[in-house]
């Protein structure tokens, strides 16, 4: 055979072997608690005794999970809603106006990725506190002051994905559509938004998991009585490592994957993303 | 339909005029080319007859009234986007529509007037399909027939067949001039294209550096253009410098003596078309100017035959001819003789 043709075969194996590599590290932890969640005995270990589902209705006995769980659907949908309300206006002054505060605000917009969850849950609570002294109102630990926080976390993505739809936008269909006869906040609405939709709709899935997922700041946010989920999780594995976590962790991983696919039936998200 | 008239219209950028100082009317009915090389300021212009861009100075009449200070969607103007800029959400039928929901016409007269539109680009049973289904000239026809529904009072087209292949854009070209006069559309079109402009043409209006150099018919532009910009543009010219040493006579600066037209004395180019030159093996007896060379390059361009004939050092002409069977077709280095009549020799002083 011609050495050309087994060298090229030769760099085709060593990528795909390379990718295999990679997708195996990333996969293993996940099989590994997909797996856990089924053992039948309480300390996870090799090889599993049996097989059973009783920590998934596990899960059910324990309210503090189904109440984590409530909480964080709660405010992820929420921070989610008021996130898309700030950074549609946000992406698209960013991108069609010039004015000198552009690149700085572009870049404050995108911060809140970069800072580590710690530092804004410092920050955010020593401001909370500030607040609560400056005004006298309830704020530390509040319901309110949980989603504010989260909504600082979505706008990054919200941001970040609307930009990038919004930069594919011809500007002349907005122009046609003026020209024939819809003013500025009916071409907006009818010719605009339908074109950026695939950003909104990428944008609010990786805000919300974003901020379902949070754990860090939301240490610093949560009240009495008031816990999110992946707060559950680890006061939970303070006491106990049972396949508890691994059940949760399954069930979590199951609803952002039926998410995903859900978008990704209306709007490719590998287009967008 | 509508008269449209611009006066004294300008926009400027900083430092820099985009428009400098721009009056034109156009009558009922009449299509009007503005043509000039791109950065000339024609499709500038073109934006702020729609309203897209507010001019520095200046007023857009349309129909009588003052619109200059009127948002784009207030003014009953139709545009053709050199994109076409179709709304790639909706349908054919939808994007069609679009202008008419916005005038809140009832549901049934909309989808009358979409079907007699697409029916008038020969679009019937078109109406459900998207527009990335369509091929560019049928898309270019969706942006005319969106354009036509709402009964503009000024029909704007922004170099509408840039974006169309050589073929096609002969097609559409004759197809928009039939429609535009069938239906007595008042039409402004911008483009760069020269033939294009003047095939579509009633009047057009050549522009360069923000301002209009000149205005008139075809024939005006091509046999008097008023300077050495338009000779240029419009067709082609070979352009000789030199002096006028007297009333209709020039003198190169390579050192020949020629006879032209009338002319102010002092510096001046002298233009000379291409196809009014003639050329042949000996002297051409009977014109006024003839004038030994020798041949530099030759373009074979098939019905024509572009042959560059040295004249003196600093002098080199082009000659076209048609490509006859038998007829004269010198070879590079082959000794000739030019010759053109005074009147072919367009003067313009500096």
């Amino acid at each position: 055979m011609n050495v050309a043709i087994i060298r090229r075969r030769a760099g085709r194996w060593a990528l795909n072997g390379a990718a295999a590599l990679a997708l195996l590290y990333i996969l293993t932890p996940l099989i590994f608690v997909i797996w856990l969640a089924f053992f039948r005995q309480e300390i996870p270990s090799f090889p599993p005794e049996g097989y059973s589902l009783r920590w998934f209705a596990a899960i059910l006995d324990q309210r503090k999970f189904v109440d984590g769980f409530t909480l964080s659907l709660q405010i992820g949908v929420l921070a989610t809603l008021i996130g898309l309300a700030l950074g549609v206006p946000a992406a698209l002054c960013v991108v069609r106006f010039q004015f000198g505060f552009r690149a700085p605000l572009a870049s404050l917009l995108l911060m809140p990725l970069i800072v580590p969850g710690v530092v804004l849950g410092t920050s955010m609570y020593v401001f909370h506190v500030e607040l609560e002294n400056g005004l006298d109102v309830d704020v530390i630990g509040t319901f309110y002051a949980l989603v504010a926080g989260h909504v600082v976390i979505v706008i990054p993505w919200v941001v970040r994905l609307i930009t990038a739809s919004l930069a594919g936008v011809d500007r002349s269909t907005e122009e046609a559509a003026q020209n024939l006869g819809a003013n500025a906040w009916v071409t907006f609405w009818r010719i605009t938004l339908p074109a950026i939709r695939p950003g909104i709709v990428a944008g609010a899935l990786f805000g919300f998991v974003t901020s379902f997922g949070n754990l860090e700041m939301s240490l610093f946010l949560v009240g009495p009585g008031r816990t999110t989920l992946p707060i559950v999780i680890l006061q939970y594995l303070e006491w106990k490592i049972d396949p508890t976590i691994a059940a949760v962790s399954v069930v979590q991983i199951l609803l952002i994957a039926g998410a995903m696919l859900i978008t990704d039936r209306y709007v490719k998200l590998a287009r967008v993303v | 339909m509508a008269r449209l008239d611009i006066e004294s219209l300008a926009k400027r950028y900083g430092d820099f005029y985009a428009v400098r100082d721009v009056s034109l009317s156009v009558a009922d009915g009449e299509f009007l080319v503005l043509l000039g090389p791109s950065g000339c300021g024609k499709t500038t212009t073109l934006r702020m007859v729609a309203g897209f861009i507010e001019p520095t100075s200046g007023r857009v009449r349309l129909g009588g009234g003052d619109v200059t200070l009127l948002p784009p969607w207030k003014r009953n103007a139709g545009m053709v986007f050199q994109s076409y800029a179709l709304f790639p959400h909706l349908t054919v039928a939808q994007n069609v529509a679009f202008g008419l929901e916005m005038r809140k016409l009832a549901r049934a007269d909309i989808e009358r007037r979409v079907e007699e539109v697409l029916a008038l680009v020969r679009l019937k049973g078109y109406g459900g399909r998207l527009p990335r289904q369509l091929s560019g000239g049928q898309q270019q026809r969706v942006a005319l027939a969106r354009a036509l529904a709402i009964r503009p009072d000024v029909l704007l087209l922004d170099e509408p067949l840039s974006n169309l292949d050589a073929k096609l854009r002969q097609e559409v070209r004759v197809e928009i001039r039939e429609l535009q006069r069938q239906l007595g559309l008042t039409t402004v079109m911008v483009t760069h294209d020269q033939e294009e402009a003047l095939t579509m043409a009633d009047r057009l209006v050549v522009m360069n550096e923000g301002l209009v150099r000149q205005v008139g018919s075809q024939r005006d532009l091509y046999e008097r253009p008023s300077d050495r910009f338009v000779a240029g543009f419009v067709g082609r010219s070979t352009f000789l410098d030199g002096t006028v040493e007297a009333p209709g006579r020039f003198r190169t600066d390579g050192g020949l003596s020629l006879s032209c037209r009338d002319g102010r004395a002092g510096r001046a180019a002298l233009a000379l078309r291409p196809e009014r030159v003639e050329i042949g093996p000996a002297p051409c007896a009977g014109l006024d100017n003839s004038l030994p060379g020798t041949v530099e390059f030759v373009s074979y361009l098939g019905a024509l035959i572009d042959i560059h004939v040295r004249l003196s050092p600093n002098d080199r002409l082009v000659v076209q001819i048609a490509n006859r069977e038998g007829g004269f077709a010198p070879e590079v280095g082959q000794p000739v003789h030019v010759g053109w009549p005074a009147s072919a020799g367009l003067v313009f002083s500096e």
